[in-house]
């Protein structure tokens, strides 16, 4: 009885007795919320600092003379002070309507949501190769710690590490188109064959070799190298001494009782890592002419497209928050230990 | 004191030494750049796109506009290193700073720096960078900023988790009987027994800012007054068929330099925090 006495004095004090799972994903989206009002607040600084406005974008093609400017900057709320300026930007943003490309001359989000997939393939496609790739690299380095294959490995890592996928895209055009002709150079489909059904697929893939590849290596080294530190961590642990005193067979070990727990470094490690291959699709789609939402920043850039640079600032930050989100509730169900705080 | 023995140790260790020299080679290039060739690197000197070794002159060929690929690639020694050292510098400083205060004094001051903290590391930090050097205009200081602002967090977290740490110790607790003021107690008594794990990240924050300046040169948003590896790079793209060397001479020197960078803070790692580290 005492108990609940207790808990009922407390309640009040803990203003809101949330069970511990709403309290967590309350945590973890105000963190996402804070995430987001970074990037507004980010995009909105940067518009100001920004050398040129909407209207001298606007202007820039047709003749426009001080007077029509100066009644266009008015008409986009230009000359308004800056707070109310901000207020306008951040309401806008919160109906999603991320604006007008006068370049494009379409609105910021259908060109966005037409790229979206190309890129999002790239990504999911790298994350998970490299993540396999690497953790298989890892596993086996660690099991022969010491060895020549562990050296070499090593070696193998050391050296991918250090390569940017700039480097390693134009290295596989190089080797693999221009020398060897394997793979199409450019392009997400050979248009002039109107490829249909598995042909397309087949395609597809083809052209998506080569940028998958420059975009993973980088990562298959930081996976090696996370899963081989780890791995030999967790061999160290007593209840792995314990499963191979029990007669496990080293196989058995080695995937079931540590690859396990040596996994849960390399989940929060690929959640961390779709922001930065995001900004490596931006290099290697512009490398491989691949039509995704990353190369649309590059090409705004050179076309002092604005309303779409900020744009896609927003949608990847989006992206990623919700994949992080995502993260963390895989993680709570891979580690029970972890308690949802 | 230890200092001696750890350089000792450190030049001993074998990923150390190697990539020292690597990094010594880099950095004497960069040094020796507008001595050994005072005409500077845009100079055209010869017939476009002429192989290595074709004109015994010009140890690297030329460019496809003629320019001395060695002069190039000396030059850009300079634009990596510099870009490289001093946005690590100014993301070290920050970093420090907000790890530091978010650390010693935790509670919700330390709650709201390491959330700012970890927002900063959600964004996707080359793209951050694109946005701010392609709108606010490509140069040296846009670069710089952009990458210190991207890379200050993975410090910030780092210098945290050592002052959560180390302020536990005796030693801090006897400084703040003696009534040391706090600021004394973070900068003369923390940050110093807190500065293995910042040296080791700087080294890798100097590879790290190569990178991405090498990636935005390369996209043709390096400074444009400046001869830089990316930019090298960038511009041979459009003649990776005819000629290769082109590309792929300045690739590796981003690659090696990286490379030294990378043993570099290895050989530290293991010097410097030899409990962080077994295999």
């Amino acid at each position: 009885m005492s108990l609940t006495d207790t808990s009922a004095r407390r309640a009040p004090a803990a203003r809101l007795a949330l069970p511990p799972w709403a309290r967590f994903l309350l945590g973890r989206l105000g963190q996402a919320f804070l995430v987001m009002a970074l990037v507004v607040i980010g995009n909105f600084v940067i518009m100001q600092m920004a050398p040129g406005d909407l209207v001298t974008v606007i202007a820039g093609g047709a003749d426009m003379t001080q007077e029509q400017m100066a009644d266009l900057r008015a008409r986009f709320g230009l000359d308004l002070p800056l707070l109310v300026q901000f207020w306008n930007y951040v309401a806008q943003l919160l109906t999603f309507d991320l604006g007008y490309s006068y370049r494009m001359n379409a609105p910021v989000w259908e060109v966005l949501s037409a790229r979206l997939p190309t890129t999002a393939a790239l990504v999911v496609l790298s994350l998970l190769f490299s993540v396999t790739i690497g953790t298989v690299m890892g596993v086996v380095s660690a099991r022969r710690a010491g060895t020549l294959t562990d050296m070499g490995i090593n070696a193998v890592a050391l050296v991918l590490y250090a390569a940017p996928s700039f480097v390693v895209a134009m290295l596989l055009v190089l080797v693999f188109s221009v020398k060897l002709g394997w793979f199409p150079i450019a392009g997400l489909t050979t248009v002039s064959a109107g490829y249909t059904g598995w042909a397309l697929v087949k395609d597809m893939a083809a052209h998506l070799v080569m940028p998958v590849t420059a975009l993973c290596t980088f990562y298959v080294a930081i996976y090696a190298r996370l899963a081989r530190s780890t791995m030999l961590e967790v061999m160290d642990q007593d209840y792995v001494r314990t499963a191979r005193a029990k007669g496990l067979s080293e196989t058995r070990v080695i995937y079931v009782h540590t690859l396990r727990n040596a996994l849960l470094p390399i989940v929060t490690m690929a959640g961390l890592q779709v922001s930065t291959v995001l900004g490596g699709a931006v290099v290697v789609e512009t490398v491989f002419g691949l039509p995704g939402m990353a190369r649309t920043a590059y090409d705004a850039v050179f076309q002092r497209d604005t309303t779409m640079l900020l744009g896609v600032m927003f949608v990847s930050s989006l992206a990623i928050v919700i994949v992080n989100l995502a993260v963390d509730l895989l993680y709570t169900v891979l580690d029970p230990r972890v308690s949802l705080k | 004191m230890k200092p001696p023995s750890q350089i000792r140790r450190f030049l001993r260790h074998p990923s150390g030494a190697v990539g020292l020299a690597l990094l010594l080679f880099f950095v004497a290039m960069a040094l020796a750049a507008p001595y050994l060739f005072p005409q500077g690197p845009y100079k055209m000197v010869a017939r476009p796109m002429l192989w290595p070794g074709q004109n015994p002159d010009l140890l690297l060929g030329t460019d496809s506009l003629g320019r001395d690929l060695l002069v190039s690639v000396v030059y850009g020694a300079r634009v990596s290193l510099l870009v490289g050292l001093s946005a690590a510098l100014a993301s070290a400083i920050v970093g420090a700073a907000v790890g530091l205060v978010s650390g010693y004094f935790g509670g919700w001051i330390g709650d709201m720096l390491m959330r700012i903290t970890d927002a900063f590391q959600t964004l996707p930090s080359f793209l951050a960078a694109i946005l701010i050097v392609g709108l606010i205009g490509p140069s040296i200081g846009t670069i710089v900023t952009s990458i210190a602002l991207v890379s200050w967090p993975m410090v910030a977290r780092l210098v945290r988790a050592e002052v959560l740490r180390i302020k536990t110790l005796d030693f801090v607790q006897a400084c703040r009987i003696m009534g040391m003021p706090d600021w004394r107690i973070m900068l003369a008594e923390i940050l110093p027994n807190s500065l293995g794990p910042i040296i080791v990240a700087t080294s890798l924050l100097v590879a790290n800012a190569i990178i991405i300046e090498s990636g935005l040169s390369f996209l043709g948003l390096g400074d444009p007054n400046m001869m830089s590896w990316g930019g090298v790079i960038g511009n041979g793209r459009s003649a990776l068929r005819m000629a290769w060397y082109i590309t792929m001479i300045p690739a590796g020197a981003v690659v090696l330099t990286v490379l030294a960078l990378n043993l570099i803070g290895d050989a530290l790692n293991d010097v410097l925090n030899p409990r962080l580290r077994k295999g």
